[in-house]
């Protein structure tokens, strides 16, 4: 292997492992908060890239001046979840855990029935007339990045920021970690625990609603175009550590570099079997995930 | 009158855990609950807190009825309420749990103020503010519990037990605690097994038997009943 596909592959993987982290880290911090698997996250995902189609076609601006309306769009989306499915999922008096599992589940089959009567099953690209990025690839010292990759993973990495901020520095911060230790506690303070759930949905699905909103710029949208995503999001949680946001990124990194990796020694139709092969691995050594507390 | 129960009560897991208990605490008063175990005193405790249902009966505080609300609404009206597993976060530091205890105030020198108080009535608080709550001794977390609670700047303070599980030195400071928190303004109902301790603090007691007040009265007036003689001090 010469050194230029040495760079290349962790370029890619780099890149494509920032994206990949965005996509999981809200589905960890839902989980972290209230231990509730969100299997509707890939559909908060989809839902946000329609959203980017919908605002380049009908608004006619750029993908990328999108991006605000789709987070604000599944912040609300998130929300809604907890105080319309959720929130009424965690009041079984029996099998919680099935309860919540099937509850996500059937918000997932949902999101994903109804848009393919709103959307139908096409696929649809964003219209590259209207796509500053799209397409669009620059070349360093004989290693090729594709822009919108590139312009996402910087997104993504100051999502990441953002994220960490809030979270360390912010009285909401301090709330969501208190209510994540113990959620009975936090009224002894004043604190609605209602509240902090479901500002934390919305804040879990506008993550991901970032995300998709950086796949939409380069990536084909369809109902179900979400799939293989959550999958990886489920390895990248499970590999990082159930509720951790900083094993969410890194664990991210590992599954692009590990499917960028295998993308260049297999044959194409093999990438995702790093992945796996990764995941289980470490699974073996660290069945909590390498950050995780569980 | 700050706080008014009337009839209360309350079922916990489908048993009667307290049974019509009607109490008062004036303003600047400590005022005790005494009774063996499964008396019902956390109970009481918990269902004025809100973080238990109660059945019927009314609990009204400064003339504003509360008996139903959520827990958190409750704190905002000035009830702090100190559960008797302390329920900290314990993760977190000594000082994030303290400012969490001041969330619901907004401006700086509002969040600030309370510590100083804290700090006087309990100083080695100050030398732990970076460590973890976890790492504290039972008698140290008791100490945060109460001043957590305190930073809410309650005009009711709610102790379940706080003698529990911590070492005999330590109890004497967290009863003198409770004099000085009262001497600041705040009023007090403590929860307490230890009849004869809390009674040399509290201005009035009650002392309750399977769910029922059986003996209330001036702290020396429960002190000299014969069957609080005979049943909790042996004599």
């Amino acid at each position: 292997m010469t050194a230029q596909i040495f760079l290349q592959i962790v370029a890619s993987g780099l890149l494509m492992g920032l994206i990949y982290a965005l996509i999981a880290v809200g589905l960890s911090l839902i989980f972290g908060l209230m231990d509730v698997v969100n299997f509707a996250h890939g559909e908060f995902m989809m839902l946000a890239m329609y959203a980017v189609f919908g605002a380049v076609v009908i608004i006619g601006i750029d993908p990328l001046m999108a991006m605000p309306l789709a987070v604000a769009a599944l912040f609300v989306v998130g929300a809604t979840a907890y105080l319309g499915v959720v929130q009424h999922a965690m009041r079984a008096k029996a099998n919680i855990g099935m309860v919540q599992i099937f509850a996500t589940f059937g918000l997932a089959v949902l999101i994903r029935g109804v848009s393919q009567f709103l959307f139908t099953s096409d696929y649809r690209n964003v219209p590259a007339e209207r796509n500053l990025l799209g397409g669009k690839t620059i070349e360093l010292g004989g290693v090729f990045l594709p822009l919108p990759q590139l312009v996402g993973a910087g997104i993504s990495v100051l999502a990441f920021v953002g994220l960490w901020l809030l979270i360390t520095r912010t009285d909401f911060g301090k709330a969501l970690e208190a209510t994540r230790e113990d959620a009975g506690a936090v009224a002894l303070v004043g604190i609605d625990k209602n509240r902090v759930f479901t500002l934390g949905w919305g804040l879990g699905a506008s993550l991901v609603g970032l995300a998709g909103a950086i796949l939409a710029i380069f990536y084909y949208i369809h109902p179900d175009v979400a799939a293989p995503f959550a999958l990886i999001a489920y390895v990248t949680v499970a590999l990082g550590g159930f509720g951790s946001v900083f094993g969410a990124l890194v664990a991210g990194i590992m599954v692009g570099l590990a499917e960028a990796l295998t993308a260049t020694i297999l044959p194409p139709a093999l990438k995702s079997v790093g992945i796996y092969a990764l995941y289980l691995g470490v699974l073996f050594i660290r069945p909590k995930g390498l950050f995780g507390s569980l | 009158m700050l706080l008014e129960v009337r009839d209360l009560t309350t079922a916990y897991q489908g048993l009667v855990a307290i049974h019509g208990i009607s109490l008062d605490v004036k303003a600047g008063e400590i005022v005790a609950v005494a009774g063996a175990n499964g008396a019902g005193k956390s109970t009481l405790l918990k269902t004025i807190a809100g973080a238990e249902r109660s059945r019927s009966g009314t609990v009204t505080f400064d003339g504003r009825r509360i008996e139903g609300e959520p827990g958190h609404l409750i704190t905002k009206a000035g009830i702090a309420y100190v559960p008797e597993n302390r329920r900290l976060f314990p993760r977190l530091s000594v000082r994030d749990n303290l400012r969490l205890g001041s969330y619901l105030f907004r401006g700086k020198a509002d969040r600030e103020e309370p510590l100083t108080g804290v700090f006087k009535l309990f100083p080695r608080l100050e030398e732990r503010l970076p460590q973890r709550a976890e790492t504290l001794s039972g008698g140290e977390q008791q100490m945060l519990a109460i001043s957590r609670a305190l930073m809410t700047r309650p005009r009711l303070l709610m102790l379940d037990e706080p003698s529990q599980g911590i070492a005999p030195k330590l109890v004497d400071e967290i009863f003198d605690a409770v004099v000085a928190i009262r001497e600041a303004g705040t009023t007090v109902l403590i929860v307490e097994q230890r009849l004869s301790e809390v009674l040399a603090i509290a201005d009035r007691g009650y002392v309750l038997q399977t769910g029922r007040v059986v003996i209330t009265g001036s702290a020396q007036e429960i002190l000299d009943h014969t069957d609080v003689r005979k049943a909790y001090l042996g004599v």
